[in-house]
């Protein structure tokens, strides 16, 4: 049974695109069939975090207009076998994004794949909640930052109530994963703790991804951080996110920091 | 070292319980708000419609304005009338 991921925040900059990216290959890892859908028209990023932006031939506008066929817009990834990206109008506006259009491609991706992950765009406008309006879960992306956190709380009120499932009396399952963590900071208490953000956003959490030059690497080279550096933390936490998006229990690893010279030194011999 | 003890060497308070404050705060009232027809939006429409009946009015010139205080709030409305308004007859059958 196909699932629709909406991958949200309000806020921007906290880190959509690359969790899209992140959790879509760890999932087509797993060997589920997998699409990533960039709903963020007229400034779209998940084919150059993808690695795919050459290959960009239609779009979601297209597929939406009738322009042209699902299978047209569809790239394949070149690394995973399982995994696709539908990319994102760069030259449209997103009032092209009617409802009933975006409902028939979901409609054919679910028939299609067993994720279909929407990267949704910045903001509370349109793009936003036609990214969240067929979702059957979402992960809300946060920073540990005031700023952040109250937009995470505003668009859990729009999932819980401006969505398909909402207006059905279902529920959209909620998972807040926290980006950009930074365990010095947060052992000084400059940082808002994990325990304050998911009493605060009463929702589960999903994961907790450290701040890492591992993510910039990876949007530098095009490649999902899960498949850049497999081994480096924030792809471990990706990893294990996924697999709790799957159902598993993976125990829940909270970044720590790296302890002193010594540890360094070590460190730096081990690796 | 523990951190705390480290903070006091250096002599500054964290600042994530402040965070932490200030957000629950806001977000009881924000929460709070939300789902509410906008108040001050549907009284500015009645407003205009009821006084538009008789008197033709410019609407950009009808401004309702709710001021909070700790006691009581004050509801504000400002209706711009011009001097040589025309005095609409009432369409009555």
């Amino acid at each position: 049974m196909a699932k629709v991921l909406v991958v949200t925040s309000g806020k921007g900059g906290v880190g959509k695109t690359t969790t899209t990216a992140a959790l879509g290959a760890a999932l087509a890892q797993r060997g589920d069939k997998v699409v990533v859908v960039d709903f963020d028209v007229g400034l779209r990023n998940l084919d150059l975090v993808m690695g795919a932006e050459r290959r960009v031939v239609f779009d979601l506008i297209n597929v939406v207009q009738g322009v042209a066929k699902l299978p047209q817009a569809l790239i394949k990834d070149k690394r995973l076998e399982n995994l696709w990206l539908l990319p994102a109008s760069q030259t449209r506006d997103k009032d092209a994004l009617t409802e009933e259009g975006v409902g028939k491609v979901i409609d054919e991706l679910r028939a299609r794949f067993d994720w279909v992950i929407c990267d949704s765009p910045a903001g509370i406008e349109r793009g936003a909640s036609m990214a969240m309006r067929f979702a059957d879960e979402a992960v809300i992306v946060t920073n540990p930052e005031v700023s952040s956190v109250r937009d995470s709380d505003r668009i859990i009120g729009m999932l819980d109530s401006k969505t398909v499932r909402a207006e059905k009396g279902e529920r959209v399952e909620k998972h807040i994963l926290i980006t950009r963590y930074d365990p010095s900071r947060a052992a000084r208490g400059e940082m808002l703790t994990i325990e304050d953000i998911l009493e605060i956003l009463a929702t589960p959490l999903l994961g907790i991804i450290p701040e890492s030059q591992d993510v910039l690497r990876a949007s530098n080279v095009g490649t999902p951080v899960t498949l850049s550096n497999a081994d480096g933390a924030p792809a471990r936490a990706y990893i294990d996110a996924a697999r709790r998006l799957c159902g598993d229990t993976v125990p829940m690893q909270v970044p720590t920091e790296r302890k002193g010279f010594m540890d360094r030194l070590l460190r730096r011999r081990a690796a | 070292m523990s951190m705390g003890l480290l903070r006091l060497l250096r002599g500054n308070k964290a600042s994530a319980p402040v965070a932490r404050e200030r957000l629950q705060i806001l977000l009881a009232h924000e929460r709070g708000m939300r789902g509410q027809p906008d108040l001050l939006g549907v009284l500015r429409e009645e407003i205009l419609a009821v006084v538009s009946k008789h008197v033709m009015l410019d609407p950009t010139k009808v401004i309702v304005r709710l001021e909070r205080g700790d006691e009581v709030s004050t509801l504000e409305v400002d209706i711009e009338v011009p001097n040589d308004f025309e005095r609409k007859k009432v369409a009555v059958a």
